[in-house]
């Protein structure tokens, strides 16, 4: 097995074991995005020295007899995330070369956790789309397939940890971002429970949806990185202060007698047949496992696109409204005054999806239609959350399909908007109830790696991570690695 | 036709705090050279997040109370969107439909008469940065980005600009008194703006309203507003309409003008503002507040009055701001029997006001203390020191800081009661003065004061005046 292609907790025994350094693991990856990072671009910069550096300084903390799960462990982190010092530029020309003054909580967490920080990976700009395609920068190619998209916004860190070009990565998941990328490439995205992990450093897209989560080669690895990040933090006031459980133990319990619900409406007309069939046969697992399976309706569902068209939206028409060109970022340079400088900063700053959510928002707040639409929405979204309410009461969690589709070509569904903004269907609810979910992959078709999704209550990780880790101990999936 | 003058105020009031609004910059910004107390959280930075400042919000909540205002359980922070250089963020953290405090009052004395005049809701906000301007660029200061404000909405009882005048001079007096803002409007720590309109008396509907800006002192407030109000009236009686603008005063040519027309009003797009949780004032809370409520300058006033028994005039000049009050207090407990409160407050209005006003400095910043003012005045009873001593040793006092029997000790200013030394003094005046005596002694009687000063001037002033005196009259009637 080559060194790129181990997970956490596997680099972490040979680093425990002395049997490798943290350096040779390091050089290890920065060889391989020498050599694959040319076809997958989900790099939007590589740190080669920092990591080295990193990688070095881990050893030594080895060496002085410190041990912790990421000591060592090089990761790929998605660049909406703030990194002290480090170009973030959310996949946008707005904030091209825009290095912030300081690192995210996340960060923070990690590095003292002794993490390699490899580079930051592509995303759609500022989280917005389903692909990366909107990244101002470039488009990353899926591992699996490099003729297709590798989903998003995620999609840098999906394809770096697929590809493995990183042990595993951090994403942000706003409406399905990490989960959806997880499932188009093949790996484990965990999207935690809102609040469950500090938004401080992650630059806002929707306040409310917003959360920060893991990618994985399995569900483990991303136990160990929600491990590390959770927890309440002072500079972020919407962060729980609840205490963190250990999200190992019990995960390796039986999911005997456990209650899985099955939500009626996730299982679309129109979804890939083969999609459907995955996850028909991933129940039959659970169900062969002693899980009890509970047909639950949904009957809110249909209504979480356009739900969360209104609050998405809505809330990044004022988060994205401090890029203005006065004090950081892009300015345009040919301005007369103020309001034309406003005017050509954001013109040509902004790609145009983010220009398309901005005006929606926009509109959707605006005096006469805030009723409408605004609190209208807001309405549905309790809705929403009295579905899952109501589903938590009978069940522990549910299994779902993450995507109604595998991965699709480049440029594909790129001028259909409503056929691209179905992609997240099934996963935008999670974020509307704020709520956490698991994506693990759970098949194949026509090459292509399938996702299916565990949700689970708020903060009940644990339950979903152990749901999960039991269904990948009876498969194989996820030890599938793409032919790159 | 007759008119009357409906007014409205909104007054902006910077909380003094340690911190931000929503970050840990130290708030004291004053005299701070620009963007020195900045950070990523205060100058708007991609990935920051809003933290309440508890502090603030407590102040309000003081505020709310102080102004009669009910504190409802629940209430939250909106963004207020607009785009502006000052506005690192591109929204304004502020209040829209739940404010922390609302429905209060505050019954204020306008010609002799006792005026109730509503407030609608206190809220808090951040403030914005500051714009300064310097030939065609400009430039910012971000050290005012995120102070807290709070901003008071009265409702649109007042007539007049005497009424508007009364209700500022008492908010301000009252956020002084509660410590929670300088109220200087000079220095932009009080902002105040009002909405004018006038009617024909005995109509209901309001007339179109007029905002006014840029009041930067108590007098232009009062200016501005009888100019709008005059300039109204005098645009209805032409057969004119009044246009819903926003007009600035113009301090220099004593004159409101236009500034922009209202006819396209911004949207501000209000929403909950989503990095913050909905505040929750409990019971515990709301009562932990109310417990730090101070007298207010009313209820001190009276009871001034009441309990010592001074002149109402006096009570309301001491009364002005507590730390002049409780100097009196304090002095007024620590006076013995002898001395009396009303004399305390004739020492305190008279001679330490007249101090104060020659050095610049508030009665918190002199190094006197009441107690010491209350010895001076017991020497002065008891005849230890005469009235002009007394006054000199106060100024050492004010000064200095020392007791004032440390003074009179150093300096040997205590009175000289020792009839036989004041005898001799007499004797020698007398004997040195032949001219005055003989013409005293011809009847013109007004020539003792003058012998009086020779006796005073020989014991350096500290001479029992009235001993003197009697001493003065004795010896001239045995040298008749
Ligand atoms: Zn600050």
């Amino acid at each position: 097995m080559e060194l790129y292609d181990l997970t956490i907790h596997q680099a972490h025994e040979l680093l425990a074991r002395r049997e490798i350094s943290s350096v040779e693991l390091t050089q290890a990856l920065l060889d391989r995005i020498a050599a694959v990072d040319e076809k997958v671009k989900a790099y939007l910069c590589v740190l080669e020295e920092a990591a080295l550096a990193d990688a070095a300084a881990a050893d030594r903390r080895r060496a002085e007899g410190e041990d912790h799960p990421l000591l060592g462990i090089p990761l790929a982190v998605k660049d909406v995330l703030t990194t002290r010092g480090i170009e973030t530029t959310c996949g946008s020309r707005m904030l091209e070369n825009f290095k912030p003054t300081f690192d995210a909580t996340a960060i923070i967490k990690l590095r003292d956790a002794g993490a390699v920080l490899m580079g930051k990976t592509n995303t759609d700009e500022f989280a917005m789309g389903s692909t990366t395609e909107n990244s101002a920068f470039f488009t990353t190619h899926n591992p699996w397939d490099l003729s297709r998209v590798p989903g998003g916004s995620s999609g840098g860190s999906a394809a770096a940890t697929a590809a493995g070009e990183c042990i595993a990565a951090i994403g942000s998941d706003t409406g399905g971002s990490i989960r959806q990328p997880a499932s188009f490439c093949g790996v484990a995205g965990l999207k935690p429970t809102y609040g469950r992990v500090s938004r401080h450093g992650l630059v806002a897209f929707a306040s409310s949806l917003d959360q920060v989560g893991a990618l994985g080669k399995d569900v483990t690895d991303c136990a160990l990185l929600l491990q590390t990040m959770a927890g309440h933090d002072p500079m972020d006031s919407t962060s729980a202060e609840l205490p963190v459980p250990d999200y190992r133990e019990g995960m390796d319990r039986s999911v005997a007698g456990i209650k899985l619900g099955v939500p009626r409406e996730y299982f679309r007309e129109g979804m890939q047949p083969e999609v459907e069939q995955a996850v028909r046969q991933a129940l039959d697992v659970y169900e062969s496992l002693g899980a009890e399976l509970v047909d639950i309706s949904m009957p809110h569902t249909d209504y979480c696109l356009s739900t969360y068209y209104v609050l998405a939206p809505a809330e990044a028409s004022a988060n994205l409204a401090r890029f203005d060109g006065i004090r950081y970022g892009y300015s345009a340079p040919d301005a007369q005054d103020i309001w034309e400088t406003y005017r050509k900063t954001r013109a040509e700053g902004f790609g145009p999806e983010v220009k398309r959510r901005i005006m929606l928002g926009t509109y959707a707040l605006s005096t006469g239609y805030y009723d409408a639409y605004y609190l209208k929405a807001q309405k549905v979204r309790t809705l929403i959350k009295q579905d899952f309410d109501r589903a938590y009461a009978q069940v522990d969690a549910l299994v779902a399909p993450t995507v109604p589709l595998t991965a699709f070509r480049i440029g594909e569904k790129i001028d259909d908007l409503l056929q691209l903004y179905l992609v997240d269907i099934l996963t935008l609810s999670t974020n509307l109830a704020g709520i956490c979910g698991v994506s693990i992959p759970c098949g194949m078709a026509n090459g292509l790696p399938i996702g299916m999704q565990v949700l689970g209550n708020a903060y009940q990780e644990a339950t979903v991570l152990r749901v999960a880790y039991a269904y990948e101990q009876a498969t194989d999936w996820h030890l599938r690695r793409p032919p790159l | 036709m007759e008119f009357e003058a409906i007014i409205g105020v909104e007054v902006h009031a910077q909380i003094l705090t340690k911190s931000k609004m929503f970050c840990r910059c130290s708030a004291d910004v004053a005299h701070a050279a620009p963007n020195t107390h900045t950070c990523p959280i205060c100058l708007g930075m991609p990935g920051t997040l809003p933290v309440i400042n508890q502090a603030a919000v407590e102040a309000t909540v003081l505020t709310g109370m102080a102004l009669n205002c009910t504190i409802p359980s629940f209430s939250k922070f909106d963004r207020k969107n607009y785009h502006y250089p000052d506005l690192p963020k591109g929204y304004q953290v502020s209040q829209y439909d739940y404010p922390l405090t609302k429905d209060g009052y505050l019954d204020v004395q306008v010609n002799g008469e006792t005026r109730r005049l509503r407030i609608r809701r206190v809220h808090l906000e951040e403030d914005t940065a500051r714009l300064v301007h310097e030939g065609d660029t400009s430039l910012i200061d971000f050290n005012r980005s995120s102070l807290p404000l709070m901003e008071i909405v009265s409702e649109a009882d007042m007539r007049s600009a005497e009424d508007t005048y009364a209700y500022l001079v008492k908010l301000r007096q009252i956020l002084r008194y509660l410590g929670v803002s300088t109220g200087n409007m000079e220095e932009g720590a009080m902002r105040c703006e009002a909405n004018i309109s006038v009617r024909p008396v005995g109509m209901e509907e309001y007339g179109t309203k007029v905002e006014v800006k840029n009041l930067n002192s108590f007098r232009s407030v009062r200016l501005a507003i009888a100019y709008e109000i005059e300039r109204q009236i005098g645009v209805l009686e032409e057969g004119g309409e009044i246009q819903q603008v926003t007009m600035g005063w113009d301090e220099a040519g004593l004159r409101t003008v236009f500034q922009r027309s209202k006819e396209f009003a911004e949207d501000y797009r209000y929403f909950p503002e989503p990095d913050l949780p909905p505040l929750e004032i409990d019971q515990a809370l709301r009562e932990s507040i109310a417990a730090r409520l101070p007298e207010l300058p009313d209820a001190k006033r009276e009871r001034c009055v009441m309990v010592y028994g001074i002149r109402s005039e006096d009570a309301r000049l001491l009364c002005e701001d507590r730390a002049t009050a409780g100097f009196f207090e304090r002095a007024v407990e620590a006076a013995s029997e002898r001395v009396s409160a009303q004399t305390v407050a004739n020492w305190i209005v008279g001679e330490v006001f007249r101090l104060l006003g020659e050095s610049g400095q508030g009665i918190d910043q002199i190094k006197m203390q009441p107690e010491d003012l209350a010895a001076l005045l017991d020497m002065l009873a008891g005849g230890t020191i005469n009235a002009t001593v007394a006054k000199e040793v106060l100024e050492e006092m004010f000064t200095s800081g020392q007791a004032p029997d440390v003074i009179v000790e150093r300096r040997g200013l205590r009175q000289i009661n020792d009839q036989e030394a004041l005898s001799a003094a007499v004797r020698t005046a007398l004997d040195d003065n032949p001219g005055p005596v003989a013409q005293y002694l011809a009847g013109k009687e007004q020539v003792l004061g003058f012998l009086i000063g020779q006796v005073m001037r020989a014991t350096r002033g500290q001479a029992n005046v009235q001993i003197v005196t009697e001493l003065l009259r004795a010896e001239l009637e045995k040298r008749r």
